[in-house]
């Protein structure tokens, strides 16, 4: 039974040697416009990350003041949401028109905004529910001023939880949309 | 009662951490065909055990149960003595043997007799090189299930999956006992809804690598992959056409999700709409005949399962109860549809016969999600979590016989059956 255990071992080595493709070795045929830029996740978000911190523990992640290239200084840039809403709080209102108006002053500028999900349910049915957040901003920043071409609303669904957990704490952290000036 | 049945060792191996899936039986009154497996002549100078790897396979679809054959010596050529199997109460026996060719390659023979009525039921043999004892193992496994069920075995079909360890997340493909795992892709962001393609050589799938969701089509021989869908917003839920001409994906490019068919064979063409709403509309899947498309929408209010046809008109509702019902998934011969259905706030893998639309939850979990049919259409592999780790089910339709795959340092989840290997 041993010497099995070692030679299937040893099999199961060499075949996971197999043809695994690193990201940044591949050629890439895009067939369908530009690829976006390849800004490399340099984002608060990842903070709270790490196994062994206890289940029900929260680290504060305040992405208003992680550093962002081109980000106005000083403004917050975190829309939260109810569970199951899209709809935009009024106390957000004041967020919408400061980035608005930073947009507004550079019409050079690109600005992606990505919506997210707490954890539950499915993963692409979260995707088409952080898709609705990202884009109440969107249009929140258009009534605003801010000229459509500038804004793209996209979704990373449940996959980037600000914070991790199962807590309501938690997950009222990570249904949310971010404005994004990679 | 549950009873878990160790049918195998588990690796503690840096390369392949995940693992076999290890069989649970629960419920009683199963029928199980008995076989009696001889080991194989030989096998013990071979790399694989083939007649434990054929035993694994038959026990894990729930329909065999291995009668004891320890002290027999037997192997393809024998004349075995039918009544004293009888009298162990075996239906069938299986012996064969492994023998190393001048050229470095294995040649594997096997028999197979009908026990009941002490006849024999057919051979095989095939010479292989080492690298594919597995997948000989698989095939004869195969070819017994058909042998003695009448169905076509899918125990040489490959599955894949996606694991994350910390921020590094890997697309796998494995043997569909979850072993010989080999990563087709590593990522440091999320990779999510991996499918098959209908001829197995090809794995379409949401990359995030771009920090957007797009969609790309991999080739899993070589690694070559084609950015198919980037445009504005984003680009998710692949599903192919039952002809691998034709991708039905969603799209938010016009604002909200909505269901898109992009025709591969013709590079740059303009996606199709179909099933317009200002609602959510995604997880599209094609019928078998290629001419429907089940798919999630919230246009009711609530997400809901609905049909459509592909040449166009009004979707039709398939789901009624319940105020949660997502990721559609239709077996190949057409019978019955998985999904999930939320339940007093569990997320619960369902099954419903479409001929009467008669459903009922198959497992006592709470977190279930993405299910895919076996290509025979009598098992189902998901994804859900015990004791608050991400695991990998397979399961048969009824729910009784379910095998498990945990993830060992990390989460594994986005599981997808492939086709029959061609």
């Amino acid at each position: 039974m041993k010497h099995t255990v070692v030679i299937l071992g040893l099999v199961a080595m060499l075949s996971a040697c197999g043809s695994s493709v690193k990201l940044d070795k591949v050629p890439v045929e895009d067939r369908s416009g530009s690829t976006s830029g390849s800004g490399n996740g340099a984002n608060g978000a990842n903070g709270a990350d790490g196994s062994g911190v206890a289940k029900s523990n929260v680290a504060s992640v305040d992405l208003s003041k992680s550093a962002q290239d081109g980000a106005p200084q000083g403004t917050a840039r975190v829309v939260y949401f109810d569970y199951d809403s899209f709809v935009i709080k009024p106390e957000f209102q004041s967020l919408i028109e400061a980035n608005a108006k930073y947009i507004r002053a550079d019409k050079a500028r690109k600005v992606v905004i990505e919506g997210h999900t707490d954890e539950r349910g499915g993963r692409e049915y979260n995707l088409a529910l952080g898709q609705k957040r990202s884009e109440a901003v969107r249009k929140a920043l258009v009534l605003a001023g801010v000229a459509d071409g500038q804004l793209e609303a996209v979704s990373f669904g449940k996959e980037k939880p600000a914070v991790q957990g199962s807590t309501e704490a938690a997950m009222e952290k990570n249904r949310r949309a971010e404005i994004s000036y990679r | 009662m549950k009873k878990i049945l160790t049918i195998c060792f588990l690796f503690v191996l840096q390369t392949s951490a995940w693992a076999q899936f290890r069989v649970e039986v629960s419920g009683v009154g199963l029928t199980q065909i008995p076989i009696a497996i001889a080991s194989f002549r030989g096998e013990d100078a071979a790399p694989q055990k083939i007649a434990s790897l054929v035993q694994a396979d038959l026990e894990r679809s729930g329909q065999f149960r291995a009668i004891d054959t320890s002290g027999s010596n037997l192997d393809e050529t024998s004349r075995p003595d039918i009544s004293s199997w009888r009298q162990k109460s075996a239906d069938a026996l299986l012996a064969g043997s492994v023998s190393r060719l001048a050229d470095g390659r294995f040649d594997v023979r096997m028999q197979l007799w009908d026990v009941v009525r002490g006849q024999a039921l057919g051979g095989q043999s095939k010479a292989v090189v080492a690298a594919d004892l597995r997948l000989a193992a698989h095939e004869i496994a195969d070819y017994v299930y058909e042998k003695l069920t009448g169905d076509k075995g899918v125990f040489s079909t490959r599955i894949a999956y996606v694991t994350k360890r910390g921020q590094s997340f890997n697309l796998w493909v494995a043997d569909a006992d979850g072993e010989s795992a080999q990563s087709a892709l590593a990522s440091t962001e999320p990779i999510i809804s991996p499918a098959w393609s209908p001829t197995g050589r090809q794995l379409a799938y949401v990359s995030f690598e771009a920090r957007k969701p797009t969609i790309y089509v991999h080739e899993v021989a070589t690694g070559k992959r084609r950015l198919v869908a980037n445009f504005k917003g984003s680009n998710s839920a692949p599903a192919w056409s039952p002809d691998g001409k034709t991708l039905a994906l969603t799209l938010s490019r016009d604002g909200g999700s909505q269901l898109n068919l992009l025709d591969l064979s013709n590079a740059g063409s303009e996606p199709r709409r179909i099933a317009q709403s200002s609602s959510i509309d995604t997880e599209p899947v094609f019928t078998a005949d290629g001419r429907h498309i089940y798919f999630v929408s919230d246009r009711g209010g609530s997400p809901q399962i609905y049909r459509v046809a592909v040449s166009g008109g009004n979707p039709e509702r398939v789901t009624f109860s319940g105020s949660y019902n997502i990721s559609p998934t239709l077996s190949p011969d057409g019978r019955w549809m998985a999904y999930i259905s939320r339940v007093n706030g569990a997320f619960k893998l369902h099954v419903m016969e479409l001929a009467t639309g008669n459903a009922s939850a198959i497992t006592d979990t709470n977190a279930d999600e993405r299910p895919s049919f076996s290509p025979n259409s009598k098992m189902l592999i998901y994804a859900t979590q015990q004791q608050g780790k991400e695991a990998l089910m397979t399961s048969t339709l009824d729910g009784k016989i379910k095998a498990r795959l945990a993830g060992q340092n990390g989460d594994i989840r986005e599981p997808n059956w492939g086709p029959f290997q061609k």
